[in-house]
């Protein structure tokens, strides 16, 4: 079920200049979400930020009742929204969408790449809870675009790779030795980030018999399934980012690859 | 309490707020939010004769106070309405009407005749103005006899209310009005997306991949009503006003505009409760102002 409520931000935390998190508190009993899924996050103040903003369940805390949404200031809404204070309000529409599936192995590979990583702790913290220890890549320009680390080294092994070798190993995810071993270690691969970084995990699962579970970011207006604006094209014809995915698997989709 | 209920022809409404085709689904996708029993109607999204895939992404650019889509009337078919949707959504309360597209008088003639057999379907919106499709859609409503060919065959084959929604893409919206009326639409509703367009500058390209894409939201509000209140002075079958509304105030412009009920469109992706919120702000305006039927609200524009 969809819900509209209103939120309380607890805390706001600055983690670069780039991004912030917001720990938003639920006023009663948090309903259940599944890793992957999204809230629709109306911006309020933003002259020329009309549409809600789609944003990444980050984490989840049921036993507080609060939830966590990793924002990158990329626009005005964004900008916005990375202002807000403890205590202002914030209005959301949620949990939307179709988010990962638990795989039918234990050896899992989370890759991130930018703002991508957000839902990959929500995701960690199932698995986890489901006797699974996961393994996170996580690649980024340069060291100081890396968000978190900490938090997902709490999970499982932390695997990173930068753009310009600052931190972890240089180049793409795709670079990294764990990504370079004749038999991988890991059976499935769920990532969300640039979708040029999520082609090449695909190709490379595809052709290895791996699984590849990934999370598009198609511009959306409702969140829903009415506006049918931010279709991808899939075996089975235009499906909704939002209600079909934003998690698909990569075989599911009409990706030149 | 002041009376809700308003007529369009033979329909009756509970009260004058509907949602508009293209951004409340069948419904179904606000059932969460919103009882939709307790709405006027709903406009289900445009349908056609056959199965259509729409246009490739990006669809949508979000505007200053508003959004253009380019959506191009992707959706079942005819038949995968009446086949799967339609069992889905019979059964609710409020009047469903449905849009009604095509790319030939023929296609027309043919959905319409379908939709007639449908028992819950009191009515049809004949969409002459979907600015996002190559063939048909807004070609008709823009030229007066091509828009007056398709009502009047439609009327031929349809006996239910036809209500024909007009496009503000022309020079006088008043002469199209006048014409399907002519023709025998039993109300108009207007207006649907006003054509536009936004340029991605670092790219160079435009942002919808069909380069031009309909307008609607707040900002488009003002030309909304002004051609609400052109129509509404020029026709004598009831108007449906639509293009922009977000609140309460939003609603009660376009009655005293002229119209007998209004579609809430856009604004429900921002709020998916708006349509709940406008029934009831429309009540409790009407209590301030101690009017007891809503009905006196429409056209009532003190112009002296």
């Amino acid at each position: 079920m969809k819900h509209i409520t209103d939120f309380t931000v607890v805390t706001n935390q600055r983690e670069t200049d780039e991004f912030v998190v917001l720990t938003l508190q639920h006023p009663g009993e948090l309903p259940s979400m599944v890793p992957g899924q999204f809230a629709e996050v109306r911006v309020d103040g933003a002259e020329n930020a009309f549409l809600r903003r789609p944003l990444s369940i980050h984490d989840v805390d049921y036993s507080n009742n609060t939830i966590k949404l990793l924002i990158q200031e990329v626009g005005e809404g964004t900008r916005v929204l990375a202002k807000l204070k403890s205590g202002d309000q914030l209005n959301l529409v949620y949990p939307l969408g179709t988010g990962y599936t638990l795989p039918k192995s234990n050896r899992v590979l989370l890759v991130g790449g930018g703002c991508g990583v957000a839902p990959l702790l929500f995701l960690g913290r199932h698995f986890v809870e489901n006797g699974i220890r996961p393994k996170f890549l996580i690649g980024g320009r340069t060291a100081a675009t890396l968000i978190r680390l900490d938090a997902y080294e709490q999970l499982g092994d932390v695997y990173v790779t930068t753009e310009d070798g600052s931190a972890g190993h240089k180049g793409f995810v795709i670079h990294h030795p764990i990504m370079k071993t004749e038999t991988p270690e890991f059976d499935h691969i769920y990532t969300c980030g640039p979708d040029a970084m999520m082609k090449v995990l695909a190709k490379y699962a595809g052709s290895r018999g791996i699984t590849c579970q990934v999370s598009l970011e198609n511009h959306m207006a409702c969140g829903f399934g009415a506006c049918l604006c931010c279709v991808t094209p899939t075996v089975d014809g235009h499906k909704c980012t939002c209600v079909d995915g934003p998690v698909f698997d990569s075989k599911y989709l009409k990706w030149e690859i | 309490m002041g009376n809700l209920k308003v007529q369009l022809g033979e329909l009756t409404l509970s009260n004058p707020v509907m949602t508009a085709s293209g951004t409340f689904g069948y419904g179904e996708e606000y059932a969460d939010f919103v009882d939709i029993n307790t709405l006027g109607g709903i406009v289900v999204k445009g349908t056609t004769l056959h199965a259509r895939e729409g246009n490739a992404y990006p669809r949508m650019a979000e505007t200053a106070k508003g959004m253009l889509n380019a959506v191009g009337l992707q959706n079942k078919g005819v038949d995968g309405f009446i086949n799967e949707i339609y069992p889905r959504i019979k059964n609710f309360k409020t009047n469903i009407l449905v849009n009604v597209s095509g790319s030939t008088v023929e296609e027309y003639i043919e959905t319409a005749e379908k939709i007639n057999e449908l028992d819950a379907i009191p009515g049809i919106e004949l969409n002459i103005s979907c600015p996002n499709v190559k063939e048909g859609g807004m070609a008709f409503g823009t030229s007066c006899p091509s828009a007056i060919a398709v009502a009047n065959a439609v009327r031929r084959v349809y006996k239910k209310h036809l209500m024909v929604k007009l496009s503000p893409n022309v020079t006088d919206i008043t002469e199209i009005a006048k014409g399907v009326e002519g023709a025998g639409a039993d109300s108009v509703s207007l207006i649907n997306t006003l054509l536009g367009m936004a340029i991605d500058v670092n790219s160079r390209k435009p942002v919808l991949s069909t380069i031009t894409g309909g307008l609607s939201g707040p900002c488009i509000k003002p030309v909304a009503l002004r051609m609400v209140w052109q129509v509404a002075q020029a026709v004598n079958v009831p108007v449906v006003g639509m293009g922009g509304i977000a609140s309460t105030e939003d609603a009660i412009e376009f009655l005293l505009a002229g119209a007998s009920a209004i579609q809430i469109g856009t604004a429900n992706f921002i709020d998916p409760t708006i349509t709940i919120k406008v029934i009831n702000g429309i009540r409790e305006y009407l209590e301030i102002n101690q009017m007891d039927d809503v009905k006196q609200l429409t056209g009532a524009l003190i112009t002296r």
